[in-house]
């Protein structure tokens, strides 16, 4: 095999050399590593459809809203001073796969793009359990040019503006819109249309018995008065809204739940960001070389590579003026390529953590690693302590109680198990995002909507930005909305209310 | 098993109509960043556009978050002196890097402005918006009056580029059923008649072979009215209507003195260049008289008005008479709404300033719409200020304001030009 040519001798692409660099890519990764994709749909935008891909947080198809304006003003100004490159390629979770490559990347680093993103990523969205439960690659295409063409309908009929707060009210609940147990069915355009049009017809003229106005009979008013309604929390804030808002218009419940699919559809990404990365530039590598090992690729190919590959992975320690956290690539590869060598060399060490998998076909462990893990369960299960030493990982617990901070593992015996079991708690996003769910609706009294927050190792909600959600949760919701917490000690405090109480 | 598609040449400007919501959406904060950048800039560059500054909270989309407190742990790499068991001091917040840079990101506390850059267009409307010029009225329709064309039904001439295809088309249609009408009427018949004709066993041949070779002709008859005739073309027809406009002049009268030094001269020319850029941009039609002054007034053009370096002493009222003279010449009220500035140190040969106050109300005032004098000065005024104080009494549409150094331009502009609500 060493006999084949290098695939490029320059730094220029041309479009046949993009065919072959896929089509070999594409066969080692298939044949020799059964990496298992979507069918690749490769595009090649300029730098400005870039900023433009960037600005409307990778969906193909936008809505048209003003914080999509303001993520692209950034863009182009970051990315016009210098400041900031222009990540080199967008993938996009859905079937065809869509990668995006930007015009001015060299023949190397459209390689090394067609394998991180066409094979790397495309093959995680195929087989990650998440994604395969929550978003439906072959329909998210679809939907997105429903949204949109829903939005600019109701934006027509409505107005831009009041299309638009609304919007902005959905959106800062938008990370309460997320169903974490039920699974939704995929849905394609024509029928999601055809039940977008039956909902709205039946929901108006089935007036929703919670808010019935019908006296009732004594006996039953007793039974409804000593009811809570939820009857149990609710953590999908947006859809207990679509479904239970007293004042909302049809097209008003749409939009919630157009926001809430699309929440729906990111959410996987959030909780795989480590893996996803990590997967995929275990993959860019491990393809980049073979090209070579096969003599596809030149020396100068690879320099460029390795060159660009380790700024990749680069992970600056605590101490760096410019560390800003653990980078998702450097941990991810060096979790996904422990694997491999876990498998592959086991030591004393790798045999005592991983019985399982020490010594093992190491496709299959990784393939497996892959399909069941989120980046918490995943660190969880796989962070091995030569990792941990790699990195020099230690735990700082910083605690509001105590004076100081205090150092409470780092990378030795003693540690190890602490260190695994906080990080993978740092990237569990139950205990980033604070947990608040719908805790009461005084639906016989003044419809007052209670929402509960439990804190998570005492940790306060933001006041500011909690208070300013609240008067977007009061415009969905068109009553007074209160913000409960619950303390260690089961006491219940009112910390935030809107409209605010008068007399107070 | 893989597509590659070329996307470069579709459309680059998907996020230009995100982007003009975002700056609606934020018009009064941009506005406000617009008029500070505005009072940072030399005249030369007004015609660019401006980094703008938004402080960041100001559009930030709110989420719950986490605030500061309670227990956390958190993960850190490249430990080289810690052990289990160490304890640090907590770091400063914002002394970012350290042992806290965890949470740094969740504090979310961070009140870097936001900058982006708008263009020349973007900023000179923001700027030039709820300005006006005060008490413009519709005048009787003007000498040359402008005129709008309407659609006034169809008509029988007119150039090949406004023909009405469906009303031609009509029309020729019509005329083909009327003009063939006679023959096809014939046409039915014999072809009944021969229908019947050979129906019946004993057939009349001659008789046959007649009413064969009318039906051909008759055929041919019919065929050959023409399918579209010169007659039936229709053409779109267009009137224009005299519009009623607004006509506007505005005199810019600027005292050119020894006693304007450089920088009061610097100061005027920035003033009338802002006035210029703001009649020039929201005022399609209007008209600028430029008069510079020193004991003697002159009507200049625009060149020499900003860029002629002649001077000497100084008679105010000169200028007002040139006003006053090339009003009547060449403006007359009954069709032009007439502005005046007019920028001045105020340092008159105090004898002219009562002079001035006369022709002012007799001449001048009565019959303009606005006239807002400017006094550029960080001294106390003179007699000249104190003349035009009496006319500020009478006339309520005469403005005064006092600049005192390049700050005040834009304020004083913006307040002498502010739409008002009438």
């Amino acid at each position: 095999m060493s006999s084949s040519r290098p695939i490029a001798e320059s730094s220029e692409w041309t479009f046949p050399m993009l065919e072959r660099y896929n089509e070999v890519i594409g066969r080692i990764a298939a044949e020799e590593f059964r990496l298992d994709t979507y069918p690749n749909q490769i595009e090649i935008i300029t730098a400005e459809q870039m900023m433009d891909a960037y600005s409307s947080v990778g969906m193909p198809l936008g809505y048209k809203h003003w914080s999509y304006g303001k993520q692209f003003v950034l863009t182009e100004k970051n990315y016009r001073r210098g400041q900031m490159g222009l990540a080199y390629e967008i993938v996009i979770n859905s079937n065809p796969c869509i990668a995006y490559l930007m015009e001015e990347n060299t023949a190397m680093m459209q390689a090394l793009v067609i394998a991180h993103a066409a094979y790397g990523h495309n093959s995680f969205f195929k087989g990650n359990y998440l994604f395969r439960a929550w978003t439906s690659a072959d329909a998210i295409i679809d939907y997105l040019l429903f949204a949109r063409n829903y939005v600019a309908e109701c934006e027509e009929r409505h107005g831009e503006q009041e299309v638009e707060l609304f919007l902005d009210s959905c959106h800062a609940l938008m990370n309460y819109g997320v169903d974490r147990y039920k699974h939704p069915a995929p849905l394609s355009m024509r029928e999601e249309k055809l039940r977008q049009q039956e909902r709205e017809t039946y929901l108006q003229s089935q007036l929703n018995d919670l808010w019935r106005t019908v006296p009732v009979r004594p006996s039953e008013a007793a039974a409804a008065v000593e009811s809570r309604y939820p009857s149990e929390p609710q953590e999908n804030l947006l859809y207990f809204i679509e479904k239970n808002a007293p004042l909302l218009e049809p097209w008003q419940r749409e939009l919630v739940r157009i926001v809430r699919k699309i929440a729906q559809y990111f959410y996987p990404q959030r909780q795989t960001q480590v893996m996803n990365e990590g997967w995929a530039t275990f993959w860019h590598y491990t393809l980049m070389n073979r090209l070579y090992d096969e003599g596809h690729a030149n020396d100068g190919f690879m320099i460029e590579f390795l060159q660009s590959h380790t700024s990749v992975i680069q992970q600056l320690p605590f101490d760096h003026p410019y560390y800003s956290g653990l980078n998702p690539y450097a941990l991810g590869f060096a979790m996904m390529s422990d694997i491999r060598r876990i498998c592959q060399e086991p030591t004393a060490e790798d045999r005592y953590w991983f019985p399982d998998i020490a010594g093992q076909d190491w496709l299959k462990a990784l393939d497996f690693a892959m399909r069941n893990f989120k980046d918490e369960s995943f660190i969880a299960q796989y962070l091995s302590p030569k990792v941990m030493r790699d990195l020099k990982l230690f735990a700082v617990l910083d605690d509001d109680v105590q004076e100081e901070l205090e150092i409470t593992a780092i990378h030795d015996e003693a540690g190890y198990r602490r260190l695994r079991l906080a990080l993978a708690d740092q990237y569990n996003l139950g205990s980033r995002e604070p947990n608040i769910q719908v805790w009461n609706v005084a639906h016989r009294k003044d419809r007052s909507l209670t929402l509960r927050h439990t804190p998570y190792n005492r940790r306060p909600l933001h006041a500011d930005s909690a208070q300013e959600v609240l008067k977007h949760l009061h415009r969905l919701w068109g009553f007074t909305v209160r913000l409960e917490t619950v303390s260690e000690d089961g006491k219940v405090e009112l910390i935030g209310e809107c409209p605010a109480a008068k007399g107070r | 098993m893989a597509t590659l598609i070329d996307r470069r040449l579709d459309g680059k400007n998907k996020s230009a109509v995100n982007r003009q919501r975002f700056i609606r959406r934020f018009k009064n904060q941009i506005k406000k960043a617009v008029t500070e950048a505005m009072n940072g800039r030399s005249i030369t560059d007004i015609d660019n556009g401006e980094k703008i500054n938004i402080p960041a909270r100001d559009l930030s989309e709110p989420v719950f978050g986490h605030g500061p407190g309670g227990r956390r742990e958190a993960i850190h790499p490249g430990n080289k002196e810690f052990v289990a068991g160490d304890r640090v001091a907590r770091p400063q917040s914002g002394a970012g890097g350290g042992a806290g840079g965890g949470q740094a990101s969740n504090s979310g506390e961070g009140e870097d402005d936001f900058v982006f850059e708008l263009s020349r267009e973007e900023f000179l409307e923001l700027f030039f918006e709820d300005l006006e010029l005060p008490n413009l009225v519709r005048t009787q329709l003007a000498k040359i009056t402008e005129f709008k064309s309407v659609r006034a039904g169809f008509s029988s001439a007119g150039n090949p580029a406004n023909i009405d295809v469906v009303r031609s088309l009509k029309g020729a249609l019509a005329r083909r059923m009327a003009l063939a009408a006679p023959y096809t009427r014939r046409l039915r018949e014999a072809e009944e008649q021969l229908r019947q004709l050979l129906a019946e066993p004993p057939v009349d041949e001659g008789l046959a072979h007649e009413l064969m070779e009318e039906i051909e002709h008759l055929r041919a008859r019919a065929r050959a009215v023409p399918f579209i005739d010169t007659f039936d073309l229709r053409y779109a027809n267009r009137v224009k209507q005299p519009q009623p406009t607004t006509q506007a002049v505005m005199f810019c009268i600027m005292d050119v003195s020894g006693s304007m030094d450089r920088a009061r001269k610097d100061l005027a020319k920035r003033f009338f260049t802002l006035l210029y850029l703001f009649l020039k941009r929201n005022y399609e039609k209007i008209e600028v008289v430029f008069i510079r002054h020193h004991t003697v007034a002159k009507e200049v053009d625009e060149q020499e008005f900003f860029y002629s370096r002649e001077t000497g002493g100084t008679v105010v009222s000169s200028a007002l008479h040139l006003t006053g003279e090339i009003m009547t010449a060449r403006y007359p009220t009954s069709s032009w709404n007439i502005y005046v500035a007019q920028a001045s140190d105020g340092d008159n040969w105090h004898h002219d300033s009562p002079a001035c106050r006369d022709l002012l109300l007799k001449q001048i005032v009565p019959f303009v719409r606005y006239y807002a004098y400017i006094e550029i000065t960080p001294d106390r005024h003179q007699s000249l200020w104190e003349a035009y104080e009496e006319v500020k009494e009478q006339h309520p549409h005469f403005a005064m304001r006092q600049i005192d150094g390049p700050a005040d331009i834009y304020p004083i502009f913006r307040d002498l030009f502010k739409r008002r609500v009438s």
